[in-house]
């Protein structure tokens, strides 16, 4: 017991022991800690893509008794906190999911930052960090240094190089030109990106007729739109973020912005994007993308019914890979052994909804990293490393 | 010459985010860190009514305006009231309402955050072309900015040419003398508080048209807000409205002209070289 | 402290009155004694928090040092001034950018000095702005200021076509945070204590009562200011290049994020920014209760905090400060040693 001589850790004594610093029984449900921003400026992505797989999944494996352990099936609880976007929040919570209520498993954060700010203590407690909302090109490095992490995402750079691939190719089948014009929101994934791109442009042979960035929270991007317009392009690349993306492409519309290729980075792959645009939204690029599988088409199906939200096309379905993984690695070992279960995982390759998945050398091999709409589906239209991709449209539809 | 309808149309939408802090703080003297989330919850009413009624969104300023001044009223007599009374001196009543504020703000993310849940809100809306001078303008756009002029207007005449208005312009310059000419000082600044709210819930309406809201925004309008009334002078609606067209056009400006990258960043220099030459703000009066 | 001395200002040389002040401030009677020892006991103790935790404890325990050192840095300028300053999150976030851009090409330690020269440069500048500007104007202005300084950065990112300066990847443990910190603070506290005894200090409580009556005291309140301003300054621009390891990733939103300086504020004003423990008598309730409802109310988290600012606003009209004042006036004497220990900016 911790001594109570001073007024502050007195205070946090209390707070501690309120927040449970018991043992737990035995027979409990499996504790699965879970932090994410409910408030803040990513909480928008979070409530789509994040929060609700966890609450599906929990579902689902508690229909069916729960998680089969050696000594017999255990349900998951889930104990969920909110982080407000802040860094210093993610890293408390965390902490306090790992010291305090002292969960089986912890899911991944929301954001690059906010993982890489938690990594560290996912270390420390042997829990694996399977962190799909992270995009870096520093993974190399990243899983070098924590031998439990996990990246189930795509590089930044394999999303600049897929995108380029799709308009060289249209270009390289003469369907568009030559000149492109590139913004890009001036907050970290949208610089990344840019900065990631600009030299492959190159590379590929295209001129860049238009490169521009833009503050995050920008209210009026006509300025922007009409500049890019004004230089003629033959596609249109925006590395752009939610409230930007649905801009955008009203902006292009009502400029008359009328390029054959347009790409819109985050939050194409949103249902509401394709809901507010209707058939504007139709052969629209952006990051992300699926297979159209059944596995596929169940999962978006299930996703809404026992969680109400839309599943987006980029995200959503890898959060429900990785906890498949999850599942069977647990499941595999038979027991909450967390470094049994990162050995596992580093085992063999998965069975998931988006098909195999192979972690065994921490970084997923190849991603889906551009789709297109088409029909009401936001299909995989390019990426590295897949076969099974649908033939990119040109956007004739304005 | 298109940057001058742009970047007049991008000062109507600032005005629309301004107008309800000015009322607020201007005569109420009351800095609501809370109007972003104000707006927002007007952007949200009407995102729901046009969901599910599929009628013109503007309709939903019908009941929108009116149960926004309701509640802000009653945000007024129940949580400001005690502050403003117990306030020995205008500084203090700044501090209390800045942290009081400050809690509204975060009761109203809860509370949107609860009912309309976090995700992005987006709808379409006159988003087709209208072309001045042969450069397309979206018509959501200057249907805002229509909107943003009739509120303008009819504030400025409503406080220039009523009594009403005349008591709240009175307040406004100082509240204690005011007073002394028996005007009812508690109910005018609760007057300007409630309509500030609603011209705040009234502009998030507007907006909804064309910007993608969710729950958390508020703080970006109020951010800019806060700016545009303080770059006007506190004291006078002129101040904030001239302000906003400034500032639109400015951006517009930087953002054709020079790199769009620095519109924000120009904005911030404009509003700090503004106060440095005129630290009362451009139609703000010396305080004694 | 004569009052007489307060007008002669500059005109010794600097280091002799520098040399004066910190003899003066030395001695020190019985009282400012035991209450120094009392702080350098509590210091100790918390000090040893990392031996009883490295978990969860130890991180809140790094939020209120980290938070502590930046409301009384705050307080340094904004307390005795009356300028209330929203620009805590542009040199926090300067500071964070310095390490976060240097750390592949300079030695750390080097890197925290450049933060603190150009936290303090940069402070220096602005300072001057506060020359002209007051109240609500100057406010408004100090949080333009910190969204402008984040603008240009998000740009100047952009144009340098890299993506460096984001990835801090330094191995440190959270003990080595929280005595890193911890050490700032107690820097922080010294030189706010020192300054409160000194010249300065007494020269600081008058311009805060009434400008004018100071200038008429021959007090150059316009050094004062400055001065005063640089060293908050400086003190959250160092905070923030201590910090940005144990981020790992450092992005203009959040490194400059608005939101913290509101924090500093409301913290330092629940506190009671006239004392020298005012502001941290703001962090350390402040914090538990946010952990308490971040806790116990995952999913209202945002909500119940809103009611819990109510209820403090309404409650504790004065600070904590003021609380205490009022409980020990009601206690009369029996409370002498803690009065003693909370006067300590020199017998105010």
């Amino acid at each position: 017991m911790q001594r109570r001589t001073l007024l502050t850790l007195a205070a946090a004594g209390v707070v501690a022991g309120s927040l449970g610093l018991g043992a737990a029984h035995a027979a409990d449900p499996i504790k699965i800690g879970v932090v994410g921003p409910k408030t803040g400026p990513l909480a928008g992505g979070a409530t789509i893509t994040h929060f609700p797989n966890f609450k599906l999944w929990q579902k689902l494996v508690n229909d069916r008794g729960g998680l089969k352990l050696k000594e017999g099936q255990r349900k998951i609880e889930l104990i969920e906190y909110d982080d407000r976007t802040s860094p210093p929040e993610t890293i408390k919570a965390v902490e306090r999911l790992a010291t305090v209520d002292k969960v089986d498993f912890i899911m991944p954060a929301y954001g690059t930052g906010f993982n890489l700010a938690v990594a560290p203590i996912f270390a420390k407690h042997d829990y694996p960090l399977l962190a799909q909302a992270f995009v870096t090109d520093q993974g190399d490095e990243l899983i070098k240094r924590y031998p439990n992490l996990f990246v189930v995402q795509g590089k930044t750079q394999w999303f600049a190089r897929d995108a380029i691939a799709v308009l060289k190719k249209l270009r390289d089948e003469k369907k568009i030109g030559n000149k492109i014009a590139v913004v890009n929101v001036a907050d970290a994934f949208g610089i990344e990106l840019a900065n990631t791109a600009r030299p492959m442009f190159k590379e590929a042979g295209f001129d860049i007729v238009y490169d521009k960035s833009y503050p995050l929270g920008t209210q009026d991007l006509s300025p922007i739109v009409k500049g890019a317009k004004a230089a003629n392009p033959d596609a249109f690349v925006a590395w752009s973020y939610p409230p930007d993306t649905f801009a955008l492409l009203e902006q292009a519309k009502i400029e008359g912005l009328n390029v054959k290729a347009y790409y819109s980075a985050v939050a194409t792959a949103f249902q509401s994007f394709a809901g507010k645009f209707g058939p504007l939204a139709e052969n629209v690029l952006g990051a992300g993308g699926y297979e159209d599988t059944p596995a596929i088409r169940d999962y978006m199906k299930i996703h809404k019914e026992v969680t109400g939200v839309d599943a987006d096309y980029w995200g959503s379905a890898m959060y429900g890979s990785l906890l498949q993984v999850l599942e069977q690695s647990i499941e595999g070992v038979g027991s909450l052994d967390r470094k049994a279960v990162t050995a596992y995982i580093k085992s063999k390759t998965f069975k998931t909804v988006v098909g195999e998945m192979d972690l065994r050398k921490q970084q997923m091999t190849n991603a889906w990293t551009v789709g297109q709409w088409q029909n009401g589906f936001f299909h995989a239209v390019g990426a590295e490393g897949f076969t099974k991709l649908k033939p990119v449209n040109l956007k004739t539809n304005w | 010459m298109d940057i001058i309808i742009t970047g007049l149309l991008l000062g109507g939408t600032y005005a629309l985010m301004a107008m309800g802090l000015q009322l607020q703080y201007g005569v109420a003297r009351i800095m609501n860190l809370a109007n972003g989330e104000i707006l927002v919850a007007g952007a949200f009413g009407t995102f729901w009514f046009y969901s599910a009624t599929k009628f013109s969104p503007l309709y939903s300023l019908i009941f929108l305006i009116p149960l926004a001044f309701v509640a802000n009223w009653a945000i007024y007599d129940v949580l400001i009231r005690p502050l403003v009374r117990r306030a020995k001196s205008q500084g203090q009543l700044e501090v209390d309402s800045i942290l009081a504020t400050f809690g509204i703000s975060f009761i109203f993310v809860g509370g949107l955050l609860a009912v309309f849940g976090g995700e992005y809100l987006s709808y379409s809306y006159l988003a087709r072309p209208i072309f001045i001078l042969g450069e397309p303008y979206g018509l959501n756009r200057i249907a805002a900015f229509i909107g943003a002029i009739v509120l303008c207007a009819s504030l400025y005449i409503w406080l220039h040419k009523t009594r009403a208005g005349l008591a709240l312009r009175a307040v406004a310059v100082n509240p204690s003398a005011a007073g002394l000419v028996s005007i009812n000082v508690p109910r005018a600044s609760a007057l300007a508080f409630a309509l500030g709210g609603a011209v705040a819930a009234a502009g998030g309406s507007l907006l909804s048209m064309f910007l993608t809201f969710d729950a958390s925004l508020g703080v970006v309008f109020t951010l800019k807000a806060l700016v545009i009334v303080i770059m006007g002078g506190v004291s006078d609606i002129r101040g904030a409205i001239i302000a906003s067209f400034i500032l639109g056009l400015a951006e517009t400006t930087v953002a054709t002209l020079v790199d769009p990258g620095l519109t924000l960043a120009a904005a911030y220099v404009l509003f700090l070289a503004i106060l440095l030459i005129k630290p009362e703000g451009l139609l703000g009066r010396r305080s004694s | 402290m004569s009052s007489v001395e307060a007008g002669q200002d500059a005109k010794p040389s600097t280091v002799t009155q520098i040399i004066r002040d910190l003899r003066e401030a030395a001695v020190l009677t019985g009282a400012e004694r035991r209450g120094l020892t009392a702080a350098a006991v509590v210091t100790a103790a918390w000090a040893c928090l990392p031996f009883i935790s490295d978990g969860y404890l130890l991180s809140l325990g790094i939020s209120i040092t980290i938070f502590a050192g930046l409301a009384t840095s705050w307080t340094l300028f904004s307390g005795p001034t009356n300028y209330i300053s929203l620009a805590t999150a542009a040199f926090f976030g300067i500071g964070m950018y310095i390490v976060a851009g240097g750390v592949n090409l300079l030695p750390y330690p080097v890197l925290i000095l450049i933060a603190a020269i150009a936290g303090g440069l940069f402070a220096a500048l602005i300072g001057l702005a506060t020359l002209r500007i007051a109240g609500v104007y100057f406010v408004i202005f100090s949080l333009g200021l910190a969204e402008l300084v984040r603008q240009v950065v998000s740009w100047g990112q952009h144009v340098m076509g890299t993506s460096s300066g984001l990835y801090v990847l330094i191995d440190r443990s959270d003990s080595a945070f929280f005595w890193q910190l911890l050490v700032l603070t107690i820097v922080v506290y010294l030189v706010s204590w020192w300054i409160g005894r000194s010249r300065l200090g007494f020269a600081l409580r008058i311009i805060g009562n009434d400008e004018v009556v100071a200038v008429h005291c021959g007090i150059n309140t316009a050094r004062a200011k400055v001065v005063l301003f640089v060293i908050s300054s400086t003190f959250a621009a160092i905070a923030g290049a201590l910090v940005a390891p144990r981020w790992s990733y450092v992005e203009p939103t959040l490194a400059f994020s608005p939101f913290l300086s509101f924090q500093v504020v409301i913290m330092s004003l629940l506190g009671g920014v006239h004392r020298l423990w005012g502001p941290l008598l703001g962090v350390i309730p402040f914090t538990i209760l946010w952990e308490f409802i971040s806790a116990k109310f995952p999913s209202q988290t945002t909500l119940l905090l809103g009611v819990a600012f109510l209820l403090i606003v309404y409650f504790i009209p004065h600070g904590v400060i003021g609380l205490i004042e009022d409980l020990m006036k009601r206690r009369g004497g029996l409370l002498n040693s803690l009065r003693a220990m909370l006067k300590k900016d020199g017998g105010k």
